[in-house]
């Protein structure tokens, strides 16, 4: 095949990209146009295959294993743990890019490289390199194999300084010796940075940095695209770049914080404030609770991460079923970063077999909830904590809400009085017309349930 | 004979171009489909499993066919895991109810 042929089979495959994500777009197309991404990339492996003088044993043995890891994690993945499958699977493609790229070093063996070609090389095992480790470091915080909290030493930009202003003269030394051991160093600069960079941050801000990864996941391959001059990676590595950027910056503007303030801040380390607003709380019973819920017209359900953590989006969908049947409305306020990451609580919804017309994004829910009865907040905090409205001096001031006090009563089922991640006391609670059940999600909304079967 | 563009050159046009083809499309994707957005998009950059398998031809010598066979795995973890789990997910998302559902 020659070579021009070969690039614009890859240009096909691009455009299927495009066309998949595209279909992403809507609910209605999104799982065609996953089927088109994915057609699309059958097709460049094929091209590759065409005449390729490649290792068929390293090559088969390679695909055969990939496909089977690959394959057994997302048939066997709970919806609860998609944060840190997405994770996991962003670190193995920076990794892969990373090791292309330094294959390619090798295969020159001591033959001087063009200085733009060492430069794309390092920028690939670079990103790839912080991609890779801080995927895996993300995953270990998702799976709870090591603590979600922020991470945090004296000293701690210093250190990170330093490894940059190394991985910067290694860089410089690799381009003019064009040794071996600089890119080395490069490489174990990188891993080490990506392990540095996000152990400083907390659970709460996953939906942040595992979008940022996704980004840097599509940078290291475009970067590895320049390196074996590949379009198809180059437009690929472009698209997932430019997608998890905007998902970045969606995330970062629903915390109302900058991005930097999120990587760098330490966010929740330290409790911001630990005067609380005191002030006595209402408690209740599910039979109470019930009776609210059976005579309202319109109920929001608020889910949050403890919902996801209490593995309640069935129990909830039974009990949203049988306030319908009562011919109760219910619908879902679902905040940007609730969860841990982008979306999180809507495939658990999806996965419980909620319709996605009763998800409601941010706006959506707030215009309705001066029209509704009664709230349900489950296992969410901060995203209804109204200081960030109204308090100027609270660490969340300006964030974005679901404006939940608007709704005529508010009920929140929450294991206890503990603060949300940002640490700070949250007014709901103690505000009149807000009433609290004390309860792990699943078990409140199964005694929810039979209380409303028994009224 | 024509000057010729640098291959990185182009490469960075088509980057750039890319970019915001990606931007303009993806920021029209609606919040419930962000992780399922997320999971696909992360399959397709494992399109550096087209690296990995050239990587893998003659002239590599060890060190090169090791780093190459360990891309080829992690690359098609990426693709093939990515792209199923994106399937799974959005196998999942309902359509609205019937009408004769609500009352």
């Amino acid at each position: 095949m020659s070579i021009d042929i070969r690039a614009l089979l890859y240009l096909v495959a691009a455009v299927a990209f495009i066309l998949g994500l595209k279909r992403l777009g809507s609910p209605r197309t999104a799982r065609s146009g996953n089927t088109i991404a994915a057609s699309g990339m059958l097709m460049a492996v094929i091209v590759t295959l065409v005449d390729a003088e490649v290792s068929w044993a390293i090559l088969g043995s390679g695909l055969a294993v990939g496909a089977l890891l690959g394959g057994f994690a997302a048939i066997r993945v709970r919806m609860t743990s998609m944060p840190q499958l997405v994770a996991a699977f962003n670190g193995f493609g920076g990794i892969a890019s990373a090791l292309v790229a330094g294959a390619e070093f090798v295969k020159a063996d001591g033959i001087a490289l063009p200085s733009e070609t060492i430069f794309t090389i390092i920028v690939s095992v670079l990103i790839g390199g912080i991609t890779f480790t801080g995927s895996f470091v993300a995953y270990a915080k998702l799976q709870g194999l090591i603590g979600g909290s922020p991470v945090r030493y004296p000293g701690q930009k210093l250190v990170n300084g330093l490894l940059a202003a190394g991985i910067v003269v290694a860089a410089v030394l690799s381009q003019t010796t064009q040794d071996a051991l600089p890119f080395w160093i490069i490489g174990g600069l990188a891993l080490i940075l990506g392990v540095l960079a996000v152990i400083p941050i907390g659970g709460a801000d996953m939906p942040v940095v595992i979008a940022l990864l996704n980004s840097l996941s599509g940078v290291a391959a475009a970067a590895t695209g320049f390196v074996i001059s590949n379009s198809a990676l180059i437009i690929g590595g472009a698209l997932v770049g430019a997608s998890g950027l905007i998902l970045t910056k969606l995330m970062t503007e629903a915390m109302n914080r900058s991005l930097g303030n999120v990587l760098f801040s330490g966010f929740g380390a330290t409790p911001a404030s630990s005067e609380a607003t005191g002030g006595d709380v209402t408690t209740t019973t599910p039979e109470d609770l019930a009776i609210a819920l059976a005579y309202a017209s319109q109920v929001v359900i608020v889910p949050g991460y403890g919902l996801a953590v209490a593995q309640a989006q069935h129990a909830v969908r039974e009990l949203a079923d049988l306030l319908e049947a009562r011919g109760v409305k219910v619908a879902y306020g679902i905040h940007p970063v609730a969860g841990r990451m982008p979306g999180h609580m809507n495939v658990l919804l999806a996965e419980a077999d909620v319709p996605y017309d009763q998800l409601l994004d941010l706006d959506q829910t707030n215009n309705l909830l001066s029209r509704t009865d009664v709230v349900l907040v489950i296992g969410a905090n901060d995203v209804v904590n109204p200081s960030a409205r109204d308090d100027e001096e609270s660490p969340i001031y300006g964030m974005p809400i679901l404006e939940v006090d608007q709704a005529a009563t508010v009920i929140v089922v929450k294991r206890s009085l503990s603060p949300g991640f940002a640490g700070i006391d949250n007014p709901l609670f103690y505000r009149e017309g807000t009433r609290m059940l004390f309860a792990d999600a699943k078990q409140a909304l199964t005694a929810l349930g039979s209380a409303l079967e028994d009224l | 004979m024509p000057e010729v563009l640098n291959p990185v050159v182009v490469g960075i046009i088509v980057f750039v171009l890319a970019a915001f083809v990606g931007l303009e499309i993806i920021s029209k994707v609606p919040p419930t489909l962000h992780t399922p957005l997320m999971s696909g998009s992360n399959a397709i950059s494992g399109i550096t499993l087209v690296g990995a398998i050239i990587a893998t031809g003659a002239g590599s010598g060890t060190l090169g066919s090791a780093l190459a066979f360990v891309a080829v795995v992690a690359a098609t973890i990426n693709v093939v895991g990515g792209f199923l789990v994106t399937d799974r997910m959005l196998s999942m998302f309902r359509r609205p109810k019937r009408p004769e559902d609500g009352k």
